[in-house]
């Protein structure tokens, strides 16, 4: 029996070592990755198989039909490394939204640190994200896109993008659980992001039309994130977020929006963490 | 402040109250509708300044009544919710078995779902790995190992969920009602682990109802009554204070009043009020087991009578009459009463009945063969008996048992 008497002062109470709140991150993970695919043949497959479907469906629409990507180099690329961390960011913060929800079982019955849930969800994501980078690098490979050092740099962005996707991901969990319209409002808000962010038409069109609304649509964390991703992978071939936004000392605004946004969604999360198991 | 060394437990003034709101407000809608409308709230105090500690390996029972802020307590110590103040300390590892279970996932199968909760019960990934065979064995699930959750029966999953909590090592096990579920067999099972735990010197908090476990696991317990610390110490009193409290007059309007009209009988007396007392001869709705006592009516007569036979029947809680006693078998008269008088018959008896509440009838009969009733008074006074020992039958008259082997001579067991 250890000697040490220790105060007990609720879920949130840190007082796990580090090595068991990443243990506890990582199973939780390996069991929402399994109810997820419960019941589906393919199983894993399919988070290989879905962003690739509809990359291709929305790749004929855009490129063949509606002929966003006519003169742009490296349309597929432009548009799947748009697509993969968009994704990334729908998944994570949708999951994340109703995670304390949907552990109910666990959050009433068992006191741990809460911020696990969340983070479950993002190591999740996280999983996939890498999966659909392996994606991403056939396509760079069949696109003949020259390999270059800024490849180096590729996970900045992806970090950054966990790193914001957890922040409201936690901000929605804590509000929803008390507000349960949290789940249609954000679906929408997600469709409203994926069209208002450069994501199906490169930035250079949007350049070519206005100027103002460029720097608008890059104020967006998601935006300038892609937008960076798209600049390490592909060089000259695009115009970098800084480029876009109108000079770099513009790039605080998306930064800053990132930081806030994070920031809240931990604050508010740990303060409203205690109160879950009696609000459920 | 660190409590001292030998303590596993230590809570010390906790206080938790829910803020239930009125109008459960739960989309925004009703908030952008309503923005003035402040929420208002009922305050439920489900803890009010609870302190006591429990010593290292102590086997410590937790009763009270449905509301009485047992679960909460429980809730607290498992760090689930948040005390609103006080303190609370323990002391070595803890695992919590609540709400009789520990969070199982039914789309999980009975494999992820054990490695899922001994991870959150504190152990490594590998240590739930290597301990999953022995925790399916105690749970007796091994040919369902691969079965969903959701397809297990109530029992099972109980089975599974205890089986995970023994297996984790921890030193302080609260234990929230579990040994009311499961089969006989898994009971004992259950009851073994416990006994087991103990001599290993862990400490263990059980809530149960069952008085009977209280008195036969626990070192001590405590009684809680709408949040409050009402007793605290040996098992034996605190069940004793228990069923007083769980079968404690019901109040002015609650208890079921003698009816006024349609009385049985003749009318020629009347059953005024009847009642038990103790061997003090002082009126009272508690008697111990084992102590003199009487249970007494008074009866008016409102004509002349002669000679007439006074009955008293009592009825255990199930409608079993479990005593009757009547002065028709008794030697010599009851008198002459003339109308307008009153009487107190009292019969008197060591009260060797079943700990629970029972209820006396009073009767006035003419005397003769046709037994017809003067007056009866029915469902009118009931009285709790309380004791410390419960052998299951309806009355536990004083025994003694006795043991012979071959060739020797009895022995008593004392």
């Amino acid at each position: 029996m250890s000697d040490v008497a220790y105060r007990v002062t609720g879920p949130a109470a840190p007082r796990d070592d580090l090595g068991r709140f990443w243990h506890l991150t990582l199973t939780l993970a390996r069991t929402d990755w399994k109810v997820r695919f419960f019941g589906s043949a393919l199983g894993y497959l399919w988070s290989l198989l879905r962003p690739l479907m509809l990359f291709g469906i929305l790749y004929f629409v855009f490129s063949e039909v509606v002929g966003a990507g006519e003169g742009v180099q490296h349309y597929p690329i432009v548009l799947l490394a748009g697509m993969i961390l968009y994704f990334f960011f729908g998944e994570v913060t949708g999951a994340a939204a109703t995670s304390l929800v949907d552990r109910e079982a666990l959050v009433r019955k068992v006191g741990f640190p809460r911020m696990v849930v969340p983070l479950a969800v993002t190591v999740v994501g996280t999983f996939n994200l890498l999966l659909n980078l392996v994606v991403l690098a056939v396509f760079l490979a069949l696109n003949g896109v020259p390999v270059r050092w800024t490849w180096l740099l590729v996970p900045l962005p992806l970090v950054l993008m966990g790193v914001l996707a957890t922040g409201v991901g936690m901000l929605l969990a804590a509000l929803y659980v008390r507000f349960r319209d949290i789940r249609p409002i954000w679906e929408v808000v997600l469709q409203a992001l994926f069209y208002a962010t450069p994501i199906l038409y490169p930035i250079q069109l949007v350049q070519e039309k206005s100027e103002a609304l460029t720097h608008v649509l890059m104020a967006s964390p998601l935006a300038a994130l892609i937008q960076w991703l798209r600049r390490l992978l592909l060089g000259d071939a695009t115009p970098s977020a800084a480029d876009a936004i109108g000079g770099t000392a513009w790039l605080v605004v998306p930064a800053a929006i990132l930081v806030v946004l994070t920031v809240l969604g931990f604050t508010v999360f740990s303060r409203m963490a205690p109160q879950a198991a009696e609000e459920l | 402040m660190q409590p001292p060394d030998e303590v596993a437990v230590s809570v010390e003034g906790v206080s938790k109250t829910f803020r239930l709101p009125q109008e459960q407000v739960h989309t925004l809608k009703e908030r952008v509708v309503h923005p003035l409308r402040r929420r208002s709230f009922e305050r439920l105090e489900a803890l009010r300044d609870v302190s006591f500690s429990v010593g290292r390996g102590e086997f410590f029972g937790i009763v009270g009544r449905n509301g009485s802020g047992k679960s909460t307590l429980m809730k607290c110590l498992a760090g689930i919710y948040r005390a609103n103040a006080g303190e609370l300390w323990l002391r070595g590892r803890m695992a919590p078995f609540i709400e009789l279970g520990v969070g199982f996932n039914p789309d999980l199968t009975a494999h992820d779902n054990v490695l899922l909760n001994a991870v959150m019960l504190g152990l490594t990934p590998q240590q739930a790995a290597e301990r999953y065979d022995a925790i399916l064995d105690f749970a007796e699930l091994h040919e369902f190992q691969d079965l969903k959750l959701k397809n297990y029966s109530s029992g099972m999953q109980v089975r599974l969920a205890f089986a995970v909590m023994v297996h984790v090592d921890a030193d302080l096990l609260l234990i929230d009602e579990v040994l009311a579920v499961g089969d006989a067999a898994f009971q004992q099972k259950c009851y073994d682990v416990l006994h087991q735990a103990k001599r290993d010197g862990r400490t263990i908090l059980l809530v149960t109802h069952d008085m009977d476990q209280v008195q036969r696991f626990c070192d001590r317990a405590m009684l809680l009554e709408r949040g409050r610390l009402v007793d605290i110490g040996d098992p034996r009193e605190v069940s004793r204070r228990y069923i007083e409290l769980n079968f404690a007059p019901r109040g002015a309007s609650g208890e079921p009043l003698a009816l006024a009209d349609a009385r049985p009988g003749d009318g020629l007396a009347e059953v005024g009020d009847s009642w038990a007392q103790d061997g003090d001869g002082l009126r009272t709705e508690t008697l111990e087991q084992g102590r003199p006592c009487a249970l007494v009516m008074r009866v008016r007569f409102l004509s002349d009578t002669v000679d007439p036979v006074f009955a008293v029947a009592l009825t255990d809680m199930d409608g079993r009459v479990v005593f009757a006693a009547s002065t028709e078998w008794e030697e010599g008269s009851a008198g002459a009463f003339s109308a307008g008088e009153s009487v107190d018959v009292a019969v008197s008896f060591d009260n060797w009945f079943a700990p629970g509440r029972y209820e006396v009838a009073g009767r006035v009969l003419h005397r003769g063969s046709g037994r017809r009733v003067m007056a009866e008074q029915a469902g009118g006074t009931s009285f709790v008996v309380t004791g410390s020992r419960a052998g299951g039958g309806v009355i536990d008259v004083p025994h003694a048992f006795y043991l012979t082997r071959a060739g020797a001579t009895a022995r008593l067991l004392t």
